[in-house]
């Protein structure tokens, strides 16, 4: 697609900027000693930091990769969103009292509370790390990609700038000034995604979303005896047809132009559906729809074939409240735009063709998960470890827990994390609306399921564009913000201060912990670059996947079983946050990102948690129930 | 401002024993409705195309209900949590 930016948004996101800019300069000569750069001082009020809880929390991936999976893939995007938010039922019953009793500023000062010992230093310190990068990539992804809408810039030019302006932040004022970019973005976020909602609502279904709708076309066609197809009309003629995805894809060449089409066999004969294709060809150009995408002839899609109203067909519906929106959507027919991909000569094809599915399919799960009948065991399994690791994620992750400590009190380190699942409990109900807008309402960018809610808002005007788009901007900059002051925590405060044990004064634990926040910065906008395209809540799922493996056994073995030893800590962090991390590596969704094809990963699960969270545990009490001895001597 | 250096509340918690014990009730409560959801989806996915309520299918209310349960139980949680911790205390006190 392209992307015209708008003046409104332009000015919206630089006056944000500017304000968080502004607002981490004068914090930041307020933040002298290490307990106000790393925990904020841990006087923040529990209702504010509840919202920075929401405002770390729903990061890219919540809103930009949940709606555009929603879009996309239906129902099965919203699990995430149900996963996502029932990790904080354990992060509340269990977790968070504990965590805020024990530590000081980082989770690793939890975990070591009872052993100061320098393998669990190290290894929590390591995984801080290792997770703090696995959540940071999809961040910067989701920032490239919004950047090119709202800025008119390349994809690295919005990861450059976002990893400069977080650095600035964390640099300046630490914790002090995450959290309070954290609070305002997640107010923002919330009231405007619940604007956003009213506003699909009022605006209820139809068939034809918008007036310049794209006209789908479609063309008649004869299969010769040699298995070839003559168009009926004269206008053009097939090339040549490639099998693709259970699919067949005609190449026509038509007024002027090649463009791929959708081969339909009936009973009635053959027709061709247009498609939206990407042409890569061998001499490295890219055609969009045939043509170079400065030509404007790649549309946004999706709607609805079929919207049934007291059991009456309607061409669209009016304004709907949102449960009649959901049982309408539920009870009609979309049109989807799934892809298949081949090579034609020397050119790489990407076709987005029509595929009519119906709501009830829709609004439930087995469009992106295949969990149906005929699913093979992998899959299945693949579904259970995915909902495993969202559930045990988020009370793993390092960036979360840094939270439980800028409050004074574990009362207020409850009452702050109710007021998180309330306010992203919220949050993650809408995402349903949001995401189900956009794929009946004619936004989606087919190359960018990433771009699906602030399309949405454009389809409502520019002005709506521009706030969702500068908030989804601000949501980068919290999360980016606070995952850099748990990675920087952990290199100047678990790694150099306790494990190193480098004498430094409090100001130089400042210092270190703010050289450490640029280098972090430094590393995941390189990470940000490449890694671009992938779905942003696909990669956040992997992240969840190596924090509940590495961080979670260990916090809740310490906390449950008192043979829990400073030696099987260690062991189940390393066994955990290693096997995730293989695991994720031989994959089918890495292979396919390596070029080698998804049939040639020896491991066929996409998500770890199923093997690599037991793995912990076993890791955790073999090690613990051979060095009690040891322990106790020591 | 909220962040100089912070209090350091050493305060002793009379209810932390019973609030850890509730909140590992409620913890395998919500584990067990989450499970369901999951296996349901795992075992039976076509179960979830079933209207249960008012036009919408068994997907949307669980799903919906899974979050809705968690704000509850929390709410809940919150409130029975600070009900142990004042009249532990309390009873603490009046030993002394």
């Amino acid at each position: 697609m392209t992307y015209t930016p708008s003046p409104v948004a332009v000015i919206l996101f630089i006056v944000f900027v500017l304000f968080v800019i502004v607002l981490s300069s004068i914090l930041g000569r307020r933040t002298k000693s290490a307990q106000s750069y790393f925990a904020a001082g841990g006087t923040i009020h529990w209702s504010v930091n509840g919202i920075a809880f929401a405002g770390d929390y729903l990061s890219a991936a919540s809103f930009l990769g949940i709606c555009g999976m929603i879009a996309t893939a239906g129902y099965d995007g919203f699990l995430y969103s149900i996963g996502y938010l029932a990790g904080w039922v354990v992060a509340l019953f269990v977790v968070a009292e504990p965590m805020k009793r024990l530590g000081k500023y980082t989770f690793t000062d939890a975990l070591d509370s009872k052993f100061n010992s320098k393998g669990i230093q190290l290894m929590a310190a390591i995984s801080t790390l290792v997770v703090s990068m696995c959540y940071l990539i999809p961040q910067m992804v989701g920032a490239g990609a919004l950047v090119t809408p709202l800025l008119g810039l390349p994809h690295y030019v919005g990861v450059v700038m976002v990893g400069g302006i977080v650095i600035f932040i964390v640099a300046t004022a630490g914790m002090t000034s995450t959290t309070y970019v954290q609070f305002l973005k997640g107010g923002l976020l919330i009231i405007f995604s619940t604007v956003l909602v009213i506003m699909v609502c009022h605006h209820g279904l139809s068939k034809k979303p918008y007036t310049d709708y794209h006209d789908f076309r479609t063309l008649t066609a004869t299969a010769t005896p040699d298995g070839s197809l003559v168009l009926a009309d004269t206008v053009g003629k097939v090339l040549t047809v490639h099998d693709a995805g259970g699919q067949k894809f005609a190449k026509v060449e038509m007024d002027g132009s090649v463009d791929w089409w959708q081969v339909v066999e009936t009973t009635e004969g053959v027709r061709l559906e247009e498609t939206l294709s990407v042409t890569k060809t061998a001499d490295g150009a890219v055609l969009y729809n045939g043509a170079p995408k400065a030509d404007g002839k790649f549309y946004q899609v999706g709607h609805m074939s079929r919207i049934v109203v007291d059991g009456k067909e309607v061409e669209s519906t009016g304004p709907l409240s949102p449960w009649e929106f959901l049982s309408l959507v539920n009870e009609g027919e979309v049109v989807c735009f799934p892809k298949a991909a081949f090579t034609d000569g020397g050119d790489k094809v990407a076709v987005h063709y029509q595929k009519l599915v119906s709501g009830k399919r829709v609004m439930r799960p087995g469009l992106k998960f295949k969990v149906d009948k005929g699913a093979k065991l992998s899959d299945k399994l693949n579904f259970i470890s995915l909902m495993l690791a969202l559930f045990f994620g988020t009370s793993a992750l390092p960036h979360i827990l840094i939270r439980y400590y800028t409050v004074p009190s574990a009362r207020c380190a409850r009452k702050s994390t109710i007021v998180a699942i309330a306010a992203i409990g919220f949050f993650y109900v809408l995402t349903l609306f949001m995401g189900i807008g956009a794929m009946v309402n004619g936004v989606l960018d087919v190359e960018s399921s990433n771009m699906s809610a602030p399309l949405l808002a454009r389809l409502f005007g520019i002005p709506l564009f521009a706030v969702i788009s500068a908030i989804a901007f601000a949501t980068v900059l919290g999360t980016v913000s606070g995952l850099i002051v748990a990675a920087s925590g952990a290199v100047a405060h678990d790694l150099m201060d306790r494990y190193l044990r480098i004498e430094m004064s409090d100001r130089g634990k400042v210092m270190a912990g703010k050289i450490a926040a640029v280098s972090v910065g430094i590393v995941a906008i390189f990470l940000g670059i490449i890694f671009k395209g992938m779905n942003v809540s696909f990669l956040v799922g992997l992240a969840f996947a190596v924090a509940a493996s590495a961080n979670l056994p260990a916090i809740l073995m310490l906390l449950f079983w008192k043979k829990t030893t400073a030696k099987g800590i260690a062991a189940s962090i390393l066994v955990g946050m290693v096997s995730a991390l293989t695991i994720i590596m031989l994959s089918p969704s890495m292979f396919e990102r390596y070029g080698l094809g998804k049939s040639a990963a020896p491991i066929p699960l996409d998500n770890p948690g199923i093997i690599s969270i037991p793995l912990s545990f076993l890791a955790l009490v073999i090690v613990s129930l051979m060095t009690q001895k040891k322990d106790a001597a020591a | 401002m909220l962040h100089e250096p912070a209090p350091q509340t050493q305060e002793r918690d009379h209810a932390l024993a019973a609030k850890a014990k509730l909140g590992v009730r409620l913890f395998w409560a919500y584990c067990l409705v989450y499970a369901g959801f999951v296996v349901i989806n795992t075992v039976d996915p076509e179960l979830m195309e079933s209207e249960i309520l008012l036009g919408q299918n068994l997907a949307v209310v669980y799903g919906l209900g899974l979050i809705l349960l968690a704000i509850v139980l929390g709410l809940a949680y919150n409130r029975m949590c600070t009900r142990l911790e004042d009249t532990m205390r309390a009873d603490a006190e009046k030993g002394e």
